[in-house]
């Protein structure tokens, strides 16, 4: 073996040896420590602080992604579609996949014949998006767009399109208040229990039965669970739960009739509203709103400008005036006086009142709109004689007519199953109390007996009062679901509990719908209203918009002052099929809006007799020679 | 020649314990460069094999040889190292912004992995030698000379971390070869009282940020506090006893860059949990102990010298990389012995505790 020869290899001294041992036991020390420190960080870290790492990690690289539910389709009660779902195309972008964004900006913008600037101003507003998310370039492309992008992939890498099911009214304006729209849920209404735990961002029905049965009709979105790598980019699918479509739900609706009323309503060229019912079940059958607005305009989304018009508009398209406009009854207010008095028994069928157009009451002279001589309550009803009804007014006591309204079916909310409806007003002594602090005037029945003062009602409240007077007395609750279908046939929903019910003496009904019967069938004022053969009755009203002296007040100002005209209907007597009320906005006169409830009326009886549709215009004016029809 | 004796005497437990921890490497190496799209096992899996049977190769021949000749032949190493991170430094392949590789043709040798037993097997031969203790002006200025110019030239490359690493090589061998213990006390003081001068001057601006943002990660998530905050993350969400093999989330979808290099330890503990890290570190604590144990049993101060110097810088490339793979250190670009993926440090690693089970097994010859 070799010698060592430059290396000392001998045995330490002992002091060296000491010092070596020390140094050993030091740096064995240090690292065990170091090692006792490293295990009690992991555990930190592992152990006690786990679940936040944990959550920390999987928001690192799991993401949710929706897929949208179609809504529930919507049928009437024949089962034709009123609302379904379109499926529309957007074109979207990837720009990480695109290399000249410029360039394909511009050659999209040629073959789909869109103007580049808008193109430019969406990217241009998402820059500081990730360049992996994809943009909507196009919503709601044409097919001939789709068609035009999908044939170029090749030359515009990073296009491509994406269906997404969209809310669909194939009826446009038909119906549209009824329907209500749909759109992204406000933060707002996040706080609503009706949205309780929808996420920010969802479409949900806004108004009418969109609204309303807004559960039912969304479904359940789906969701993917997906993988996504550090810089965002979806990886894989871990789970996907696929959207359950919404409920279908059937309607009362008759579509012909809403056909036939807003049709009507187009003939006539006025606004208004109109409600039908079945007077036995309350089932809504009809439920117009003019004007109307497209419904279609919400479903991708309202942009600012449109929302901003149809806010403006001086017509408020977007109010249902059926359920949310409130108005004074006028004349179909007589209806209830009639009852109010025949029950009460201040009055016999046979009291009679000398009209020599208008009476003194109270120290104060009141005004009929004619002279009607000597009149019994069916002839009141039938010429709309105030003077008589002032009468009334004058023997009644503000709270009787107050219980006889509300009974009927006025006063408070009819419960129908739409949002945003408004109590109707009747007054009372406990209400004017409240209101105002002071007592109630007997002199204020007066005006109270003929639909004015302070009475305040909605059109659907007079339908459900004039259903209660064809059936008898009961306060139907008006509704318009039908029937589910929870995927096993529409099962029918169980209908609504009247609000209340009266038994009417026998008399009374028979008394008031003799009265109900002359204004349409003899000289009333509601001889527009007259179908032959089916016993209609029905009342004319005016509310006015302002007084005599508010409107000389007012002189010459753009707010429309001309009076609504009411018409209230149901036939045929004695076994009522249908009641209901068209209101005429500043239509000036209640037998305006006869016509209109004819319509209706025609179109129901013909398709109940599979007959042909009448045409709207075609029959109405003919049938009604102009009479003295100058209803209050 | 290979005595019988001299077998006996190879540290059986020691080598086991290095087989199981590059087996552990290798394993992990294979989880952080699986591909479920592609499937199949990663070819870096296979580079690392290779440098693992190169490895063990380098270790059986370094046993063969007494380390008394391999000290003797230390003038010839010291200057082959420093040619070799001087070649890398001027003529070597870069990655990442420095200057560490040798391209060999089938894989990239980084000499500055050797740098670490070069400078132990000079320091101990060097301090072996009566005359030439650290108490005399000829022994600081070789000391000087041997740590420094690797020092230089590593930290030149730039790889500041790895020169780093020689630093606790030669405390410890100095700090056995006699060092007196007040010159270790001022060696201290004037390492803290250079630590603001060395932070002005001494750092590039990228290692600034980097120790700037391990103080106060959350400050700079995107930029360079990211590593540390992914990787506690990573750590953490393992749990007690991990996702499971190849689960692991962070390292799949890139949130924790070059995992299975310098933050193989953190996969680990996403994918095997607390569990695999205290079995793992048990692994590590015996290799040290069982080291030092070769120190304590040596039969010269080369064989004490050379042993303890190989374990204090094996000791604290383990315990910082731990630490930094728990974002609890400075992310610096070190690798974990014997577990990360890298060629050259497994061989350096390997062949240095070639060197160990060398002092150990012949502590009773002449």
């Amino acid at each position: 073996m070799r010698k060592l020869s430059n290396i000392d290899t001998s045995s330490d001294s002992g002091g060296k040896r000491g010092r070596s041992v020390l140094a050993l036991t030091v740096l064995r020390s240090t690292v065990v420590l170091a090692f006792m420190a490293l295990v009690v960080a992991f555990w930190l870290l592992q152990v006690a602080q786990h679940d936040k790492y944990l959550q920390l990690a999987e928001n690192n690289h799991q993401r949710t992604v929706a897929l949208s539910a179609p809504r529930g389709t919507v049928f009437d009660r024949d089962g034709r579609v009123l609302v379904q779902n379109r499926s529309s195309l957007n074109i979207l972008i990837a720009r990480e996949q695109v290399d000249d964004l410029d360039t394909t900006l511009r050659q999209l913008a040629e073959v789909a014949g869109v103007p580049l600037s808008g193109l430019q101003s969406i990217v241009e507003r998402h820059r500081l998006a990730p360049t992996y998310r994809p943009l909507v370039l196009i919503q709601d492309a044409s097919l001939a767009q789709v068609a035009a992008v999908s044939a170029r992939s090749v030359e515009l890498p990073g296009l491509f399109v994406q269906e997404l099911p969209i809310r669909f009214y194939p009826g446009s304006e038909v119906a549209a208040h009824l329907f209500g729209y749909v759109g992204e849920v406000s933060d707002d209404q996040l706080g609503l229990p009706e949205f309780d735990g929808l996420r920010s961002g969802v479409v949900v029905g806004k108004a009418g039965i969109e609204r309303a049965y807004n559960r039912l009709l969304m479904g359940e979105d789906g969701t993917r669970r997906v993988v996504v790598d550090s810089i965002g980019r979806e990886i894989a699918t871990i789970g996907e739960r696929s959207p359950m479509e919404g409920r279908q739900i059937k309607l009362t609706l008759d579509y012909d009739l809403q056909q036939a009323a807003e049709a009507a309503f187009q003939t006539a060229g006025f606004n208004g509203a109109a409600v039908v019912l079945d007077p036995l079940s309350g089932e809504i059958l009809t439920l117009v709103s003019r004007p109307g607005y497209d419904p279609n305009l919400f479903a991708l989304g309202i942009d600012g400008d449109a929302w901003n018009e149809l806010n403006r508009d001086r017509h408020r398209p977007l109010d249902n005036r059926a359920i949310r406009g409130r108005y004074s009854p006028g004349s179909t207010f007589k209806i209830v006086m009639a009852i109010a008095a025949l029950e009460e028994g201040v009055v016999t069928p046979e009291f009679r009142v000398p009209c020599h157009g208008g009476g003194t009451f109270y120290g104060r002279y009141y005004r009929c709109h004619a002279t009607h001589g000597t009149v019994d309550i069916r002839e009141a009803l039938e010429q709309s004689c105030n003077t008589y009804f002032y009468s009334l007014g004058e023997k009644l006591k503000i709270d009787q007519i107050h219980k006889w309204a509300t009974a009927l079916g006025l006063g408070g909310f009819t419960g129908v199953d739409l949002p945003y409806e408004v109590e109707s007003l009747i007054p009372s002594i406990a209400w004017k109390r409240e209101q105002l602090g002071e007592p109630w005037y007997p002199g204020e029945t007066i005006s109270v007996a003929i639909g004015q003062g302070p009475v305040s009602v909605t059109p659907i409240s007079l339908a459900v009062m004039m259903a209660a007077v064809a059936n008898g007395g009961t306060r139907v609750t008006p509704y318009l679901l039908e029937a589910i279908n929870e995927g096993e046939g529409f099962l029918p929903v169980p209908r609504p509990v009247p609000k209340s019910r009266v038994e009417l003496n026998p008399v009374t009904l028979e008394t008031v719908t003799e009265g109900l019967w002359y204004v349409v069938n003899r000289a009333g004022t509601g001889r527009r209203g007259l179908v032959v053969g089916r016993d209609v009755i029905g009342k004319t009203g005016t509310a006015q918009v302002i007084s005599l002296q508010g409107r000389l007040a007012a002189g010459n100002t753009s707010r429309d002052l001309r009076d609504h005209g009411w018409f209230l209907f149901a036939a045929p007597a004695g076994k009522p099929e249908l009641a209901g009320v068209v209101f005429g906005e500043h239509n000036e006169h209640g037998y305006l809006s006869a016509p209109i409830a004819k319509h209706i009326m025609e179109t129901y009886f013909a398709k109940q007799d599979g007959r042909p549709l009448p045409v709207p215009g075609l029959s109405g004016e003919r049938s009604s020679n102009r009479l003295f029809e100058t209803a209050n | 020649m290979l005595e019988q004796r001299l077998y006996r005497h190879i540290d059986w437990p020691l080598l086991l314990a290095l087989l199981i921890l590059c087996l552990i490497g290798l394993t992990m190496i294979y989880s952080t460069t699986y591909d479920p799209a592609e499937g199949g096992v990663s070819s870096l899996v296979f580079t690392q094999v290779c440098a693992l049977l190169i490895g063990v190769l380098g270790l059986s021949a370094v046993i063969w040889v007494d380390y008394r000749w391999v000290a003797d032949s230390v003038p010839a190493i010291f200057v082959g190292l420093v040619a070799a991170v001087g070649y890398a430094l001027w003529f070597g392949t870069s990655g990442g912004g420095a200057n560490r590789w040798i391209n060999l043709g089938i894989f990239n040798l980084q000499p500055s992995e050797f740098a670490r037993m070069v400078v132990a097997l000079a320091l101990a031969a060097l301090f072996a030698q009566r005359q030439r203790g650290p108490q005399t002006v000829m022994g600081w200025l070789w000391a000087g000379l041997i740590i420094g110019l690797p020092f230089m030239l590593i930290a030149q490359q730039p790889d500041l971390g790895t020169a780093v690493t020689l630093l606790p090589v030669a405390f410890a061998i100095l700090v056995f070869a006699g060092l007196p213990l007040r010159y270790v006390s001022i060696l201290v003081a004037v390492g803290i009282m250079i630590t603001p001068v060395a932070w002005t001057y001494g750092l590039e601006d990228y290692q600034r940020q980097r120790i700037a943002s391990f103080l106060n990660p959350e400050q700079d998530a995107q930029g360079a506090g990211y590593q540390q905050i992914q990787a506690r993350i990573t750590v953490g969400s393992g749990g007690a006893l991990g996702k499971g093999f190849l689960e692991g989330t962070q390292s799949r979808y890139n949130f924790l860059p070059v995992a299975h290099n310098d933050f193989i330890f953190s996969v680990l503990a996403e994918e095997l949990g607390f569990l695999g890290v205290v079995v793992t570190l048990g692994l590590y604590l015996f290799v040290i102990l069982r080291g030092l144990d070769a120190a304590r049993l040596a039969k010269d101060r080369l064989g004490r010298y050379l042993v303890v110097g190989i374990m204090a810088g094996f000791s604290f490339q383990v315990i910082y990389n731990v630490a930094m793979s728990a974002g609890l250190a400075p992310v610096k670009g070190l690798t974990l012995p014997l577990l990360s993926y890298g060629g050259s440090s497994a061989i350096a690693t390997l062949v240095a505790f070639g060197l160990v089970l060398n002092v150990r097994m012949r502590r009773f010859t002449n």
